[in-house]
């Protein structure tokens, strides 16, 4: 794919001025998220009260795609249901490892669908991933989230 | 030591024909899946092979395939007889005294394993000393760490400075009457840096220590004569070189490789077998444990030829040229920093573009058909060091010009002003 319709305002506009950056006063859940290989790191933290996610933040160093990914992640996730949020991680994950058509198939990502060119950058999925590993594995009361070894939920190297 | 230093003539080196030489290398005409021509700039982690490499490797796998060392037909004898030619231009490429003081190897990383068992578990014990440098490989760092974690022995770190330089007063002081062994290298794969490896090897000598010298960014570089360097180990991988990948040499002294034990147990590395004692085989087959890869090994010889027919000092000199020019573009263009500014550098270039991620960066320029490296280089304490996760990183090999320097800078302002 040509990458400039990866790296289009959208994702450059949010990587510039990330949204929801920075701390939560009293987080109920708090991850970490790493992708060793080109040193992606992020920080999440969510206010979930009685199944809603009430408050989200991240923080961290990252390339432009997993930055703007987290960004757009986190204004979308903020104020819906546990488990709505849950599908859209699952949907994301689907979208960038190419199981998930967003032209032809229902899809709950809205503009989130900028990142579909992704799966023709098997080197850059795990960047855009990794917002999403982290949400879950903050939802799961996990503490980390990694693209690699056991924690890599895409559980191959190369995806 | 730089390659100039090592020429006896003062003559000036007849200048290469580059254009002859490209067409040497038939991938060079790749057109990316972009519509770009192919800018290749990814050679300190692998570079290209030339034809001839190529060529015999098809010839070998053609007319000349069996297994070596073992059988008493022609065909055994043929590709035992081409195996032992290419030690012996592994031999020429360093300089060595004897080619038994080669070991085949797949590469640096299993040359450096190599020396961590068969020297160090020998050797290396309780409260012993073990010197690196903050420059260093992975691969010259973590077989040592496992080598102190096993045997209760201590890592002791020689600094660098914000230019990437070693600072060689400090590497001077760590030495201890506890230091058992230095594992340095002779050009940083991050920064381009070359070490002043010959005073390195000096200092350690000076205080008994027998040295690894890590030259699988330098051996494509630069002429190596390791008995002018008089190191006790001298390592470096095939793809790096213009050979194929699972090649590659360790080069130790005769006198070391004797008293070392076995890394790996099997077949060829032994003279006799008996359920009760085995007699191991002489140098260099007693670290040849199986069947090594053959093939690999004669193009390795091949690639040797290949660069040795052109002069690795006429290779330096244009890649010194060519890091020049780059370094003054570079410097040139607002928003661009490199990282690793020592005075002596080999053809790599480490950069930073704005603020962008070096990710960013190389997604964007391979969609200008040029292929550059970035992530930590497996030199995360390097990184550590100048405070960044990553670098994007040009490296040069003999076949790149200047057009590709210019067509490296051009992309860079590319993506400096989309993130703009």
């Amino acid at each position: 794919m040509d990458s400039k319709q990866l790296y289009q305002e959208v994702i450059l506009d949010h990587n510039r001025k990330p949204r929801n950056y920075g701390r939560l006063e009293q987080p109920t859940h708090s991850s970490e998220g790493l992708n060793p290989l080109c040193g992606d790191h992020i920080w999440l933290h969510l206010h979930v009260k009685d199944g809603t996610i009430e408050g989200v933040a991240f923080e961290g160093q990252s390339c432009a795609i997993c930055k703007a990914s987290a960004s757009m992640m986190t204004s979308m996730v903020k104020s819906k249901r546990v488990e709505d949020a849950e599908a859209l991680v699952a949907e994301f994950r689907g979208m960038v490892t190419g199981t998930l058509d967003t032209a032809t198939q229902p899809h709950h990502l809205g503009r989130l669908a900028v990142f579909a060119g992704v799966k023709d950058l098997p080197s850059r999925v795990k960047c855009a991933v990794l917002p999403w590993h982290t949400l879950h594995a903050a939802l799961a009361s996990q503490e980390t989230a990694s693209t690699e070894g056991d924690q890599d939920p895409l559980g191959t190297a190369g995806a | 030591m730089t390659a100039q230093a090592l020429r006896q003539s003062d003559e000036p080196l007849a200048p290469l024909d580059i254009a002859r030489i490209r067409a040497d290398f038939p991938i060079l005409t790749n057109v990316t899946p972009h519509g770009k021509r192919l800018v290749f700039l990814d050679n300190a982690a692998s570079s290209q092979m030339p034809q001839a490499v190529i060529d015999r490797l098809v010839r070998y796998q053609t007319h000349e395939h069996a297994n070596i060392h073992r059988g008493v037909h022609y065909l055994s004898e043929t590709a035992t007889r081409a195996f032992e030619e290419a030690r012996k231009v592994v031999q020429r490429f360093l300089n060595a005294r004897e080619d038994r003081e080669i070991i085949f190897t797949t590469g640096t990383t299993e040359a450096i394993n190599l020396v961590m068992h068969g020297y160090g578990r020998r050797f290396i014990g309780e409260g012993d000393e073990i010197i690196v440098t903050h420059m260093e490989h992975h691969s010259n760092i973590v077989p040592w760490q496992m080598l102190c974690e096993e045997r209760g022995a201590v890592l002791k770190v020689a600094p660098i400075d914000d230019r990437g330089e070693l600072i060689v007063e400090a590497y001077e002081k760590l030495f201890s009457p506890r230091t058992k062994f230095a594992a340095v290298t002779h050009v940083s794969n991050a920064l381009g840096t070359i070490t002043p490896i010959k005073h390195l090897i000096d200092v350690a000598h000076s205080h008994g220590v027998p040295i690894l010298v890590d030259g699988a960014q330098a051996a494509p570089h630069l002429a190596v004569d390791v008995q002018a360097l008089d190191c006790d180990f001298y390592c470096f991988s095939g793809h790096k070189v213009c050979g194929p990948t699972g090649s590659g040499a360790l080069y130790g002294k005769a006198a070391l490789l004797e008293k070392m034990q076995p890394f790996k147990g099997g077949g060829d590395m032994i003279l006799s077998v008996t359920f009760e004692k085995t007699t191991y085989n002489t140098i260099p087959h007693k670290f040849e444990a199986g069947t090594p890869p053959i093939a690999p090994m004669i193009g390795l010889g091949a690639a040797l030829e290949y660069l040795m027919a052109i002069g690795m000092d006429r290779i330096a000199a244009h890649e010194a040229s060519l890091l020049e020019y780059a370094t003054a573009r570079f410097e040139d263009t607002p928003g661009v920093r490199i990282i690793g500014t020592a005075s002596h550098k080999a053809a790599v270039l480490s950069f930073y573009v704005g603020e962008v991620h070096p990710h960013d960066v190389g997604t964007l320029l391979d969609e200008e058909g040029v292929a550059v490296r970035t992530g930590h280089h497996c030199a995360q304490p390097v990184m550590q060091r100048f405070r960044i996760p990553a670098t994007a990183r040009a490296s040069f090999a003999l076949y790149n010009t200047r057009d590709e320097v210019d067509a490296l800078v051009a992309a860079v302002c590319k993506v400096r002003d989309l993130f703009a």
